[in-house]
């Protein structure tokens, strides 16, 4: 009751109220969510059921171009899929893909930022040359060899079955480092301060200054990094999954709904490739944007030029 | 002074700070060849001070000269280079961190800055809550409320206002606080960092009062760190003058304020200014304080002293008693020349 009042007279909400942009983005966002986890219920079809598929259904154009069907509002795929449906589907697997490899990246990257901030010297030295070393390969370059000797070691099958948690995993380990920065940088600044050294006069053990004291105060940078990196983390997925890296083709994300209709473009079915692509740019300009949002809400000392 | 009445000794006492920084920066070339050089800034140089229990000890000095790393080192916040600190004649210094914690209780610490040393995150409650239920893991949840309520009540926070966040309250009220969290594990040692110095004069009273009130009720034993000379006079037992991490004159509170002995403490108090005196009389120090990376040889203060000799260059003064009873560190003194 208490924190729903102080939310209520907070400047967030207040600011939130007084930016249309920001409204804006938040409702599409709202919106795409629901629908992308009310897909069972809402999609007119399952298209992860095969035995729903028809093979003749395919290529049907949009149901305002000549030859569309009323059965399929934006056409089908390749493969007779309802491009509306598995659009859906699709969002609900970039969607998750993308807030769990955020989730991985924010856990290693909280953990070792903390530590490598709180404890300095030899400690700081170490995990930031990792964290050098590990942005100087690219997320995709690390993803193309994971995957490769995950499906050389395990087979296709497996990791057809795998792809979700193994994507997770590929894009959380190759994005810490921007986390474990950010929070170091706020921790270095953070444990200076003297409600620190009180905690320490007290004896609290390091993990707990370090979890219930400097972590609380050092929430906003990474909570402006979180969005940006959630949006940054669907498209790594969409690469990948582009590239054949990604989200099997009986799965499909939007980034290999794009790659899929990519063979098709030439021959005139430019739904398969379009939708997705606008539905991808979508989501992630709107996550874009309540980021910046945020940012400017959370920083106020920061001035755009 | 005997060693029986000693709560915290301070025993030869060095901090140095390395601030050379990273490797590429601390090559250096000498006569062509590159070598490792160290910089360091001598923050305490070889002090050694008794608190007795029961008293009012003030650390003055100006700025730099090492009276806040003397009351961080004390604590533990920093280790000494070199040197002992003991509590009840135990030495604290060497302790892990686990066999330190029932002393973490006795000794506690009340900051300079009360914008600063409340975490802005916290409720009151939670912030006095959380050392409470530390070091007194036995006491129920509401014993621990009865006690913070208790402890609000001492300090003059009403209670009711424990739900709120520290910028909620103003600057006197916040350093209420924090000296709440102090006492919330009934310590009988507080070093006190300039706990008045970042407040409005009119509240500078009242805190004042409030920690005189506390030691008395709870017979606490202070450290407290200033540079303002009459809160000193006002509040302190005994009155540690430091200069460039040198303790120069140890004294009681009216030797120093009547007889000052060592001429840095001298030149310190004719500083005050006086109401109703005409023009400057006060004793003019010539130079400035040297830079504790590069110490000057032999007494610390022989750059500034009118009455340095070839001695004073030379050889570094230890602590003596003088007939009046007060302590300082002169070559001058000991040999009767001022």
């Amino acid at each position: 009751m208490r924190l729903w009042k102080r939310f209520r007279s907070s400047y967030f909400l207040y600011s939130f109220l007084h930016d249309p942009v920001a409204m804006g983005s938040f409702a599409i966002l709202a919106f795409l969510t629901l629908a992308a986890f009310g897909a069972p219920v809402i999609a007119p079809h399952n298209p992860y059921d095969t035995t729903t598929i028809n093979i003749m259904d395919s290529e049907i154009p949009p149901v305002w171009m000549e030859g569309g069907e009323q059965n399929f509002t934006l056409g089908t795929d390749a493969q007779g899929r309802d491009m509306l449906s598995t659009m859906l589907y699709g969002m609900r697997i970039s969607l998750i893909i993308g807030v769990g490899a955020t989730l991985m990246q924010a856990v290693i990257g909280i953990v070792l930022g903390l530590l490598a901030g709180y404890k300095g010297g030899r400690v700081d030295s170490f995990l930031m040359r990792m964290a050098d070393v590990q942005l100087s390969f690219s997320t995709l370059m690390v993803a193309i060899f994971l995957s490769a000797i995950f499906q050389a070691i395990f087979g296709v099958a497996a990791f057809e079955r795998l792809a979700v948690p193994f994507l997770v995993l590929v894009i959380g380990i190759a994005e810490w480092p921007q986390y474990a920065r950010t929070v170091r940088a706020s921790v270095l600044a953070e444990k200076k301060k003297e409600y620190v050294e009180a905690a320490r006069v007290m004896g609290l053990p390091a993990a707990r200054i370090m979890w219930r004291h400097i972590l609380p105060n050092s929430m906003s940078p990474i909570l402006v990094l979180s969005t940006v990196q959630v949006a940054h983390a669907i498209m790594s997925e969409a690469a990948l999954s582009f590239l054949g890296l990604g989200m099997p083709i009986t799965k499909p994300s939007l980034g290999s709904l794009i790659n899929s209709g990519f063979d098709y473009i030439f021959s005139g079915s430019w739904w398969i490739t379009m939708f997705p692509g606008i539905l991808l740019v979508l989501l992630i300009l709107v996550i874009n944007l309540l980021g910046d949002w945020v940012q400017d809400v959370l920083n106020p000392k920061l001035y755009k030029g | 002074m005997t060693d029986s009445k000693s709560l915290v000794r301070i025993s030869n006492v060095v901090k140095h700070f390395d601030i050379s920084g990273g490797f590429l920066d601390r090559i250096s070339f000498s006569g062509g060849r590159p070598s490792l050089t160290t910089t360091t800034v001598k923050a305490l140089n070889d002090v050694s001070l008794d608190i007795t229990q029961g008293e009012i000890l003030s650390v003055v000095g100006e700025s730099g000269c090492g009276k806040s790393t003397l009351g961080r080192t004390v604590l533990g916040l920093y280790p000494p280079t070199s040197g002992e600190i003991a509590f009840r004649d135990t030495r604290i210094d060497n302790l892990s961190a686990r066999q330190m914690l029932p002393y973490r209780r006795k000794m506690q610490m009340v900051f300079q800055d009360p914008y600063a040393s409340l975490n802005p995150r916290m409720t009151v409650r939670q912030i006095l809550e959380e050392p409470t239920s530390f070091h007194f893991p036995d006491l129920s949840r509401s014993q621990v409320q009865d006690k913070v309520a208790e402890v609000m009540r001492q300090v003059g926070v009403d209670p009711a206002w424990a739900g709120r966040y520290p910028h909620e309250f103003s600057g006197g009220q916040r350093q209420r606080i924090s000296i709440a969290r102090a006492l919330m594990v009934d310590p009988e040692f507080i070093v006190a960092d300039e706990p008045i110095s970042a407040l409005d004069v009119s509240i500078q009273a009242q805190i004042l009062n409030l920690i005189m009130d506390c030691q008395e009720r709870f017979g606490l034993t202070y450290m407290f760190i200033t540079h303002d000379l009459s809160v000193v006079e006002h509040i302190s037992t005994r009155v540690a003058v430091m200069y460039l991490g040198t303790l120069c004159e140890l004294a009681d509170k009216k030797n120093l304020y009547g007889e000052p002995q060592h001429p840095y403490s001298r030149a310190l108090l004719s500083a005050i200014p006086r109401l109703g005196s005409k023009g400057f009389s006060h004793m003019r120090l010539k130079g400035e304080v040297p830079t504790p990376i590069n110490l000057p040889p032999g007494c610390v203060f022989h750059t500034r002293c009118p009455f340095t000799e070839e001695r004073c260059r030379r050889e570094i003064p230890a602590l003596r008693t003088l007939p009046n009873g007060s302590r300082a560190a002169c070559h001058a003194l000991e040999e009767g020349r001022i």
